[in-house]
């Protein structure tokens, strides 16, 4: 339990109205976006400034009382559940847009700021904010750095890790440090990246630099279905290997297609294709990516495609990418509850691992519709359940861990974008061996040494192979 | 330190005489070049028991191999391609390869390494992963952390980590891979990497202007305002670009559409002035700007805002010159070269630190490297971070190098 007098101390700094002391109020914080892990913290606080933000990490450290940041809490990994010996600090008051530097193509921002609205806050310069994940219209930057967040256009543009250019840091101690600087060259070791990814377990970005880029001037986006999975994989790799890089080649497959044509967001596409691939080229010049698209294209039609549609305008250019983006919502429909998976393979292997994919589903009768990043190899297999049903919840969890092993097998990893948070801990033993691990559990203890904060996430510690330090 | 004689003996009865290199001088420190990784983690292992200290070469033609030390280890010998994966786009190789087998090596695979780090052709990727040292094709590529998937290194206590791995996206634990990238070794021995590519640009073109500095800055800025996303932008002092004069040069890669079109662009931008170079004149232009930074003895970067390139410049030649000077504006470093000692470095570090400015040492002698540090200038409470790192990485400072300025 939380010492009685730390949440008065809380809520002189806050105002009572930002603490959530209720059991009511606190149960509303206790899942993120993943429906099979739940916590409820001890408190919630919301502090509204940086300096608030400074104050009560320096209370929550000076109680000795672990605490937990979150944003939005749309994380798909468990990372932002607190336990009820844990506070959990929501930075969706941190909301500021503190700079915009068109110029330099830079911007600075709190860690509450949604991430659309950077890139609406950049528009009338002709720049945007290019990590775009799929929950960006709910999703905060701080969320993003916390979880190094990819999204469709990343393969082209990088993920969150290649735009973070400098971080302000309150570390678990309350003591407050710069990372990085505006050029993205750094005071010394990479301690930037070393944060970004760290899922809150180093401490909380305060104020956080990023990169912008050019609004491209010229789009194509590309719909192409196949009748055959397999046809659609290949068909990826061939457009890796030809050299061109789109800006975003993303797959979805016959469940997930139907899953979107019936819902309020159907897009048109083809309900009786296996898999259809949405394919986006962009650049500066009309004639280039007009080129490149005619390239594509014919690719897509000699790996099988049935057809190869492109969008005429930017409303069907919306119209099309509205069905991928709102693929999970859709997908929700299905069945009372929904995992959205994460993992990576090397791209060549994709044909062979949506296969085996789909052998898993059938062995475990669970209904797993495929949406992704397939240019990146960032599989997200997704599985329709009902939480309430025991042994089906035990099915999907049989389920994940064979994705995830088919996947670790081909030569990938087990997360690309989503984190480990607590969900994906079982799985770090079959990727790093227990030196690894030991490694990153000392890294952590540089950063925190009394490992409060996200305490019992990401490092699995029963695995680490001791590390002894001088 | 460890006596000569006694760790030259325990290195050969730890890895046998083949392992040990004939010194070049009768009392040089004794070199080894293990043939293998485990032979590292062995090596680190004996290192940090008898408390010796073991100086990290490459090929040796990037950091001079002057830095006092009971053992000389270089990587050489880790000189192998592991995987060429085309299809995926990456590469795997071992630490000690020569940046110019590997390119040849992918080029005959169709595909391509954006990465013109500064140095002789032979310099290993180990070298260039462990000092961050992008070239100018980071403009349109990114640094050296923008090109990693993974690395295996080995901890001055001798344990070898697996990190990250030959995927695109990876989220799994921490990244240790990037905190390698530029930690001078600090962290451990880099013994593999796993890098991604592109497929080989089907046009690859360059332009140059010469002019005064601030002619070509002008130039420069309208070029940035076209937003051609060129492959490198630089502006080279007459020295670096063995002209008469200052010279301004673009590059663009990719394909033959997107080149034709951008070359348009630039002369309107620069009004006609943009001369195109030949493929080998062009080849040979990119190759001597980077060949000439390891023929001087010092060689740093300061990363500033694009707009502040200038300015920077400025501060350049009052402070140490601006003979030997390669400026990437669009990504915000400034490469100088040259001969300056310890203190005006040091002096020069504190003037940006105040503009927000880090200057990273990337080449110099042992003592000016030991007296200025290759960082230095922390921002508050980052220096016991990056201490507490060092000795997690290296609890008994077993491999010898500066990540804290002496004085």
């Amino acid at each position: 339990m939380l010492p009685v007098e730390l949440e008065s101390d809380l809520a002189a700094i806050v105002g009572p109205s930002h603490i959530r002391s209720s059991a009511s109020e606190r149960l509303t914080y206790a899942a993120d976006g993943l429906p099979t892990h739940h916590h409820t913290p001890g408190a919630v606080v919301l502090p509204g400034t940086r300096d608030e933000l400074i104050a009560v990490v320096g209370a929550l450290a000076a109680a000795g009382v672990p605490w937990v940041p979150r944003g939005a809490g749309t994380g798909l990994s468990g990372g932002a559940l607190a336990t009820a010996d844990a506070v959990l600090v929501v930075l969706t008051r941190l909301n500021r847009i503190l700079a915009i530097d068109p110029g330099n193509q830079r911007a600075t921002v709190e860690p509450g700021v949604v991430n659309v609205k950077l890139s609406a806050a950049a528009a009338p310069h002709g720049l945007y904010y290019a990590p775009d994940p799929s929950s960006q219209t709910a999703c905060t930057i701080g969320g993003n750095v916390a979880e190094n967040a990819g999204g469709p256009h990343c393969l082209k543009y990088g993920v969150t890790a290649n735009h973070v250019l400098a971080l302000e840091v309150v570390l678990a101690d309350g003591s407050v440090v710069e990372l990085g600087s505006p050029s993205g060259e750094c005071w010394g070791p990479d301690l930037v990246r070393l944060f970004v990814g760290s899922e809150g377990n180093f401490g909380v970005a305060t104020r956080i630099t990023v990169r912008l880029a050019p609004l491209p001037r010229a789009v194509r986006t590309l719909l192409a279905d196949f009748t055959a999975l397999r046809a659609a994989g290949e068909a990826v790799s061939a457009i890796i290997a030809s050299g061109t890089v789109p800006a975003a080649l993303e797959m979805m497959d016959r469940a997930c297609i139907r899953a979107v044509e019936d819902s309020v967001y159907a897009a048109g596409y083809p309900r009786d294709a296996a898999a259809a691939l949405l394919v986006e080229l962009d650049g500066r010049f009309e004639s280039a990516v007009v080129a490149e698209a005619a390239d594509v294209a014919a690719i897509l039609r000699a790996h099988g495609a049935r057809a190869v549609r492109t969008a005429a305008d930017a409303r069907e250019r919306e119209r099309l990418w509205q069905g991928r983006k709102k693929a999970f919502g859709a997908m929700g429909r299905l069945a009372r509850d929904l995992v959205v998976q994460d993992a990576v393979v090397p791209r060549s292997a994709l044909p062979d691992v949506l296969e085996r994919i789909a052998a898993i589903a059938a062995e475990h009768r669970l209904v797993v519709s495929n949406v992704f990043h397939a240019g990146d190899g960032n599989l997200h297999p997704n599985i329709s359940f009902d939480a309430t049903d025991a042994d089906e919840l035990d099915r999907v969890e049989r389920a994940s861990a064979a994705i995830m092993a088919v996947c670790i097998a081909a030569g990938g990893t087990i997360t690309g974008e989503h984190g480990v948070g607590v969900d994906k801990m079982r799985y770090m033993p079959l990727v790093f061996d227990g030196r690894a691990l030991g490694a990153m559990h000392a890294v952590r203890r540089v950063f925190d040494p009394l490992e409060r904060v996200n305490p019992g996430k990401v490092i699995p510690i029963h695995a680490c192979r001791e590390w002894a330090a001088a | 330190m460890g006596g000569r004689v006694s760790v030259a003996e325990r290195v050969r009865a730890l890895l046998g005489e083949q392992a040990l290199l004939d010194p070049r001088v009768p009392d040089e420190t004794p070199r080894v070049a293990p043939g293998s990784p485990d032979a590292i983690a062995l090596l680190l292992g004996t290192a940090h028991a008898e408390g010796w200290k073991v100086r990290i070469e490459g090929a040796g033609t990037w950091m001079p191999t002057d830095a006092p030390a009971d053992l000389a280890l270089t990587t050489r010998r880790l000189d192998r391609v592991l995987a060429v994966e085309p299809s995926d786009l990456t590469v795997s190789a071992e630490a000690g390869l020569g940046l110019d087998v590997l390119r040849r090596e992918l080029a005959d695979r169709g595909v391509w390494l954006p990465l013109d780090p500064p140095g002789l052709a032979g310099r290993t990727i180990g070298s260039v992963v462990a000092t961050a040292t992008a070239g100018p094709l980071r403009t349109g590529f990114g640094a050296i952390r923008d090109h990693l998937l993974g690395v295996t290194f080995v901890t001055g206590d001798g344990r070898m980590i697996q990190s990250g791995g030959r995927v695109m996206k990876n989220v799994a634990g921490y990244d240790l891979t990037r905190l390698e990238a530029g930690a001078f070794g600090a962290f451990g021995v880099l013994v593999l990497v796993h890098l991604r590519l592109r497929a080989l640009p089907r046009a690859d073109a360059t332009w140059v202007l010469e002019g005064s500095r601030a002619e070509l800055t002008d130039a420069i800025d309208d070029i940035r305002a076209a937003q051609v996303e060129p492959a490198a932008l630089e502006l080279l002092s007459p020295t670096a670009a063995r002209r008469d004069r200052w010279v301004a040069a673009v590059r663009m890669a990719g394909a033959p559409d997107a080149v034709a079109a951008a070359e348009a662009e630039l002369r309107s931008a620069s009004g006609g002035r943009l001369a195109p170079l030949r493929a080998e004149d062009a080849q040979r232009f990119w190759q001597h700007a980077g060949e000439g930074l390891a023929l001087r003895p010092v060689v740093f970067r300061i990363g500033g805002l694009p707009e502040g390139n200038d300015e920077l410049l400025d501060l350049l030649q009052h402070q140490v010159g601006d003979e030997w000077v390669l400026a990437s504006p669009g990504a915000g470093v400034v490469r100088w070269a040259g001969d300056v000692g310890a203190d005006r470095l040091h002096r020069l570090r504190q003037m940006l630190a105040a503009r927000e400015v880090p200057l990273t040492l990337e080449r110099a002698p042992w003592p000016i490297r030991h007296a200025v540090g290759h960082f230095g200038a922390y921002r508050e409470g980052v220096g016991p971070l990056v201490d507490g790192l060092r000795r997690t990485f290296d609890p008994g400072g077993v491999i010898v190098t500066t990540t804290e300025a002496a004085g």
